[in-house]
């Protein structure tokens, strides 16, 4: 009852990884185990929590709903994937670290990573929309409050850049 | 001088690593192909005898390592096939019963662990689970209080009427009391389970040192040194054999705190017999039917009043469901029934409790730890009384508040930890000023008005509560400063999310007089820290607060001690002021903690060009011993802290909700917080707690409950079903206030607030409910919680009902 594997290539954070990988591996098992990218977490595996949320080709997808074999040809960004080239934390990193918008950090990486996602799309919601951006999202610490000061925050931070250049 | 650390919003250290996704948690241990996995075979019924087990499909599939069941356990020379530990025995506990780490011969609930599977990754590890055969016979199950009350049939043959413990306190005759009362009410109310749902599960990882004969576990759990000394005793190992680790934690709220679960011995019982690393994570379907829950009950109340609403009788009964076993004792009815009483004095009280088996899932301490109940039973009576009197709610409930001039207040019981009912300090009257104020109170019934004669429904509710915080027995912290000037801060209590690297740090830089930055915080390592209690009723802060705030201490009055003999002044005359210690005014006679470090610590070899100045031929009095009797080398600070008893935290909040009058439809229009948990060390912390607390309420008053069929199926095991509030639940804003009472009991000053956030939840917007609904049906009463939107609608319908709670004057 050996599973067969199959060689593929992921591209993660602009890096290709060859792995060999059974059909049924999830996406998020093969980031976290077979790649060592252990800041996708895995929290229902089953959709609904969004901790696992990771960008294919800059759209925010659950890593658990998808089989790594899938996600070949694919550009995955996951939140080790979100810190500037220079090692600083990118804008949504850095709200989250100036508003308190996490408390155990098991939720926060699908949050980043769905907000890069949402901000990219629409870089000046209004407070309504931060709401909205992340309502897909469940965190069990913070109440909300702070990620939704943290989506306001960081869409200033982003805003300030594209002035700054 | 260094500005004061304690009271400011300092940005969290921990932070970093988690932003970048380089947190730790238990499944980020020993990410290595070499690695084992672990699966297990759960019962799928709620009540059944197990006839057989077949594992014999499973040894012929690849990769398969190791399957277990009870009579593997029964082999070893260990007590792993001893009942697990019952953690917190008390004497009316005369019925505990706890589990076996695999299922022997019976199973009590849907979950129940009964085989053990190790493979070479979790997929295989769940083929096998799936090929392990196991014949029940299956037995009548026990669901619900009203199914245990009536015993029909027993969860645990042995344990007669399905009672594990009757409790009884009082403060007096309370039969008499009520027959005296001008005015009497009866109230009967339930609570529905709910669960903590961490976002991380439990996991448990151990790794077995064939050249040491250590083991070293890392679980994630709220008691590294409680899992230690289980392991160590299950295992037959000793004590300083085994170390347990807790990593990052994702999330606990109280179900990490009870130890060992099974898969926390038998993984490290794995590990040693393959000679292998194993790992069990959690899956969120076990999560729900194998972890805990908590707050069911079912509660009877009779209280006598006078014309202002002032408590002469009370008189409580209530039935706790604590699931198939107790082995977390009695501590969550014990909670109930003392915490009951909030920031009241009623002149006698009475409270009997039953405790009762269930075919479930166990119950055991989820954040609140049944102060929600308690607040709950308390409030609605409250409630009540104001509107038996017809007056104010909040004056009837100022009516019977404890002065701030009758600190310490002795309620006359004993609470959770063995030690009288004393609350150390308190402003009750304040607080409620503070919160009608916030919420506005006093304008409320305008506005109410207002909103009526447009077709609207809007109500407010109040809810008061005490939480006894900090209890013992101790927690102790070590202090050490490196030769570098880096302070070294150890505690052995665990972190799931409250920043205690950020806030112990605080603290330590305030103390010593160093930066921040150097300062680094280890919690729940054994190896750094093996005496603590673990991480429960809003201790941390408290407990590991005051520990490592005297620790510091300590090693402060070293670094002075040495400096001044250095620098040949006394010092009295000494202040250290980012990590340099120099004399007061004069600035230029200085050392850095650093040397003073290299100094305290007699060398005979150097290692470095620091270290040349404190070998043998650069330092000491040749008439002295390097070390002074009743002196240790090193610059460390080392101490514990033991209060006499818990410090007890308050607040009170209210919320404006409006109802649907077509939909039923329930939403918050306002939340208000007034919280008082003594000086604050770090703000922002506390209101992220007061926020998640905040949260996990609304969650537990209007949407989560454990859906359990007759048979003991758990219908909703999964976060489609089971409805956890994403943003689009939580109010947009919620307005906190703070009140500062410090505590008497401890050097800060300070009080626990990890829980406090949701302990008025169901109490709070029960009343606010209610008082919408009475706007167009003035009988409408809510006896039960959470409530949904087709509940309410329920409840309609059957309006107009007499109110079941109202008798007649006497």
């Amino acid at each position: 009852m050996s599973d067969t594997r199959h060689d593929v290539r992921l591209s993660v954070n602009g890096v290709g990884h060859d792995v060999s990988v059974p059909a049924r591996r999830l996406l998020s098992d093969a980031l976290r185990h077979d790649l060592g990218l252990t800041g996708t977490h895995v929290g229902c595996e089953h959709g609904v929590c969004g901790a696992c949320t990771v960008l294919l080709d800059g759209r925010p997808v659950r890593a658990c709903l998808m089989l790594a074999v899938s996600a070949v040809g694919c550009e995955i960004t996951t939140v080790e994937g979100l810190a500037r080239d220079d090692g600083s934390l990118g804008p949504v990193q850095q709200a989250f670290a100036e508003c308190h918008g996490l408390q155990c950090g098991f939720c926060t990486p699908g949050f980043l990573t769905t907000i890069t996602a949402g901000l990219a799309d629409n870089p000046t919601p209004t407070h309504e929309e931060c709401r909205d951006m992340i309502a897909g999202n469940l965190c069990r610490c913070t109440g909300y409050q702070n990620i939704v000061r943290a989506v306001e925050r960081a869409a200033e931070l982003i805003a300030e850049e594209g002035e700054a250049s | 001088m260094t500005t004061k650390l304690m009271g400011t919003p300092v940005q969290r250290v921990e932070d970093q690593r988690f932003l970048r996704g380089h947190g730790r948690y238990v499944d980020d241990v020993a990410v290595d192909e070499r690695t084992l996995h672990a699966a297990v075979v759960r019962s799928p019924h709620a009540h059944a005898r197990i006839v057989d087990i077949d594992v014999s499909a499973v040894l012929d599939l690849e990769g398969v390592h190791a399957v277990w069941t009870y009579d593997d356990l029964a082999g070893l020379a260990t007590p792993m096939a001893e009942p697990l530990p019952l953690l917190i025995p008390h004497p009316a506990l005369t019925h505990g019963r706890t589990q076996y780490a695999l299922a022997r011969a019976e199973v009590n609930y849907v979950g129940e662990a009964v085989a053990f599977v190790v493979a070479d990754d979790r997929y295989v590890a769940e083929d096998a689970v799936g090929l392990v055969r196991v014949d029940y016979e299956v037995l009548p199950p026990v669901v619900g209080i009203d199914r245990a009350r009536a015993a029909d049939h027993l969860v645990h043959d042995d344990v007669p009427g399905n009672v594990g413990a009757r409790m009884e306190q009082k403060t007096g005759d309370v039969e008499a009391a009520l027959a005296a009362a001008p005015h009497r009410l009866q109230l009967d109310l339930t609570v529905e389970r709910s669960a903590c749902m961490p976002m991380e599960g439990r996991g448990t990882v151990a790794r077995w040192d064939p050249d040491t004969h250590r083991l070293q576990v890392w679980s994630s759990t709220q008691t590294s040194t409680g899992v230690r000394a289980a392991v160590a005793v299950k295992l037959g190992l000793d004590l300083g054999q085994v170390d347990v680790i807790t990593p990052d934690v994702g999330g606990g709220f109280g179900v990490k705190i009870n130890h060992p679960w099974p898969e926390e011995l038998l993984v490290p019982l794995a590990a040693r017999t393959l000679g292998r690393t194993v790992k069990f994570t959690e899956d969120r379907r076990e999560h729900f039917i194998s972890s805990a829950h908590e707050r069911g009950q079912v509660q009877h109340i009779e209280v006598g009043f006078d014309d202002e609403g002032r408590l002469l009788a009370l008189d409580v009964e209530f039935w706790h469901d604590h699931g198939a076993y107790t082995p977390y004792g009695l501590i969550v009815p014990i909670i109930t029934s003392t915490q009951l009483l909030g920031p009241y004095k009623p002149q006698v009280y009475r409270v009997r409790f039953e405790s009762l088996y269930t075919n479930t899932v166990i119950v055991t301490p989820y954040r609140g730890a049944g102060r929600p109940q308690g607040c709950y039973a308390m409030e609605r009576t409250m409630d009540a009384i104001a509107d038996f009197l017809d007056r104010d709610r909040a004056e009837v409930r100022a009516a019977n508040f404890i002065q701030p001039d009758e600190f310490p207040f002795d309620q006359g019981l004993v609470f959770q930890d063995g030690r009288e009912l004393e609350y150390d300090s308190g402003d009750y009257p304040a607080s409620l000023e503070k919160l009608k104020a916030l919420v506005g109170w006093d304008d409320f019934p305008a506005y109410q008005a207002e909103m009526a004669a447009a077709g609207r429904r809007v109500g407010i509710g109040l809810a008061c509560y005490v939480e006894g915080t900090g209890v013992g027995p101790y927690e102790g912290a070590h202090v050490h400063i490196e030769t570098s000037g880096k302070v070294k801060v150890a505690t052995g209590l665990t972190t799931q999310g409250q920043g205690h690297a950020t806030v112990f740090a605080q603290l330590v830089a305030d103390e010593l007089g160093v930066r921040m930055e150097d300062v680094e915080v280890v919690t729940g390592d054994t190896r750094r820290m093996p005496y603590a209690v673990g991480t429960f009723a809003s201790r941390a802060a408290v407990m590991s607060g005051s520990a490592i705030h005297l620790a510091a201490k300590r090693a402060k009055e070293k670094a002075l001690r040495i400096a001044a003999e250095a620098l040949e002044v006394d010092e009295r005359d000494l202040e250290i002021v980012d990590g340099v210690v120099s004399v007061k005014g004069s600035p230029g006679t200085s050392i850095d903690l650093g040397t003073v470090s290299v100094l305290s610590n007699p060398l005979r070899y150097a290692f470095d060009e620091a270290s040349k100045a404190a070998t043998q031929f650069s330092v000491g009095d040749p008439g002295r011993p390097p070390v002074a009797e009743g002196d240790e080398p090193g610059l460390e600070g080392k101490d514990f802290y033991s209060p006499e008893r818990a410090t007890f935290a308050s607040g009170m909040h209210a919320v404006i909700v409006e109802t649907d009058p077509l939909t039923a439809e329930i939403r918050i229009l306002k939340y208000a917080v007034v919280h008082d948990c003594g000086h604050l060390i770090n703000p922002m912390i506390v209101e992220g707690q007061i926020h998640g607390g905040v949260a996990q309420g609304v969650g537990g008053a209007l949407y989560e409950r454990m859906a359990y069929d007759e048979s003991g199926q758990l219908l909703n095991a999964s976060f489609m079903d089971f409805l956890m509030p994403y943003v689009t639940e939580i109010p947009d804003g919620i307005d906190i206030d703070h009140l500062e009472t410090p505590s008497p009991l401890n050097p800060l000053g300070i009080k626990g607030a990890g829980e406090a956030g949701v302990i008025p939840s169901a109490a709070v917007f029960a009343a606010a409910i209610e008082d919408a609904e009475r706007v167009a049906l003035p009988d409408l009463t809510i006896t039960a919680m959470p409530i949904s939107p087709s509940e309410l609608h329920a409840l309609r319908q059957r309006h107009p009902q007499p109110r079941p709670h109202r008798q007649e004057r006497s």
